[in-house]
């Protein structure tokens, strides 16, 4: 079972909110899915036209709430955007990310180390989302974040993991779970980070935006499943040279 | 008397607290997290605080993200 700063979590699959056609197709494919922990953002209420409330939508017995800090382009807006998150309830698990390129959504890692350090001496049970860059995660690991949040491809690139070299360097040197978040297209991508050893996967945008959300979400629950179960059980060495699975000998009377 | 209420200008009785102004617009105190001049407020407080000329206030709420 995954554990991430003393919380338990059976799906080693989290589930994202957003994009999705209607709440009750998110409500259908997160439940399809079986994560336990999902991610919310927080914005500025539209007067005119207040959404429906996402919490309502959601069973806080059933998911962990991990809001985000998205639309963050700094440290200083990252942290005021943690302390509304968990004034408005949304507990002291956080998704830091910050991003000031709207272009790339790439994460700054200084504002991000920064923040990360602030937040963490603050109580909140950071999860910052990252580069796959080995150095910065352990330097976040340093500064007592609970889990680390290397990217497969820029957000909602549905790429797959164009970063995989370094995220096995991240993973080798864990010290807290790492859980590959964004860019994972295809099932076949959650897989692919499950069995180099993630010890969790973070998809929403292949599940939101597919034909069919809910299906896809069950997909990606399978994929992940037996990307971890293939882990465990130890792929075989890749070698570059042909290796025959039928024995070589024994042929004689062919030739 | 008047404030500013997520960037517009709200016209409030002048004892209106914060609850009395979230449900005014329609939305339930405890989905909403106000900030009321850059400090955020305590759910606890929205009853009581009240209001005063020229307050900034920002409501906040949680919508979907990744």
């Amino acid at each position: 079972m995954l554990t991430i700063a003393g919380k338990t979590f059976r799906s080693r699959l989290f589930g994202g909110t957003g994009k999705f056609s209607s709440s009750l197709v998110m409500k259908d494919a997160l439940e399809a899915s079986g994560c336990e922990m999902v991610t919310v953002a927080l914005r500025r209420i539209d007067l005119k036209n207040p959404e429906d409330d996402i919490m309502s939508m959601l069973d806080r017995q059933r998911y962990l709430f991990l809001p985000n800090t998205s639309g963050a382009r700094d440290a200083g807006e990252a942290v005021r955007l943690a302390h509304l998150a968990r004034a408005s309830g949304g507990g002291n698990w956080l998704k830091l990310e910050v991003t000031p390129d709207p272009r790339t959504l790439l994460p700054d890692p200084v504002e991000t180390l920064k923040a990360a350090e602030e937040l963490v001496k603050d109580d909140f049970i950071v999860l910052p989302y990252i580069n796959a860059d080995p150095i910065l995660a352990l330097r976040l690991q340093d500064v007592g974040t609970a889990a680390i949040m290397p990217l497969g491809s820029p957000i909602g690139t549905n790429q797959g993991i164009l970063t995989l070299p370094q995220i096995e360097i991240i993973i080798e040197q864990a010290r807290v779970p790492v859980v590959v978040d964004a860019g994972l297209g295809a099932p076949s991508h959650a897989a692919q980070a499950m069995e180099i050893g993630a010890d969790a996967v973070l998809v929403n945008t292949a599940i939101a935006v597919a034909g069919d959300p809910v299906r896809m979400a069950r997909a990606f629950a399978q994929a992940v499943e037996a990307g971890r179960t293939a882990f465990e059980a130890g792929l075989g060495k890749q070698s570059r040279r042909a290796e025959a699975s039928s024995p070589q000998v024994g042929l004689e009377f062919l030739r | 008397m008047k404030v500013i209420c997520n960037g517009e200008e709200q016209e409030v009785r002048t004892d209106c607290t914060v609850s009395e102004l979230i449900v005014s617009l329609g939305l339930k105190p405890e989905t909403v997290v106000v900030e009321c001049d850059a400090v955020i407020l305590k759910p606890d407080e929205y009853p009581t605080r009240q209001l005063h000329e020229g307050n900034r206030l920002e409501l906040i709420h949680f919508v979907g993200g990744g």
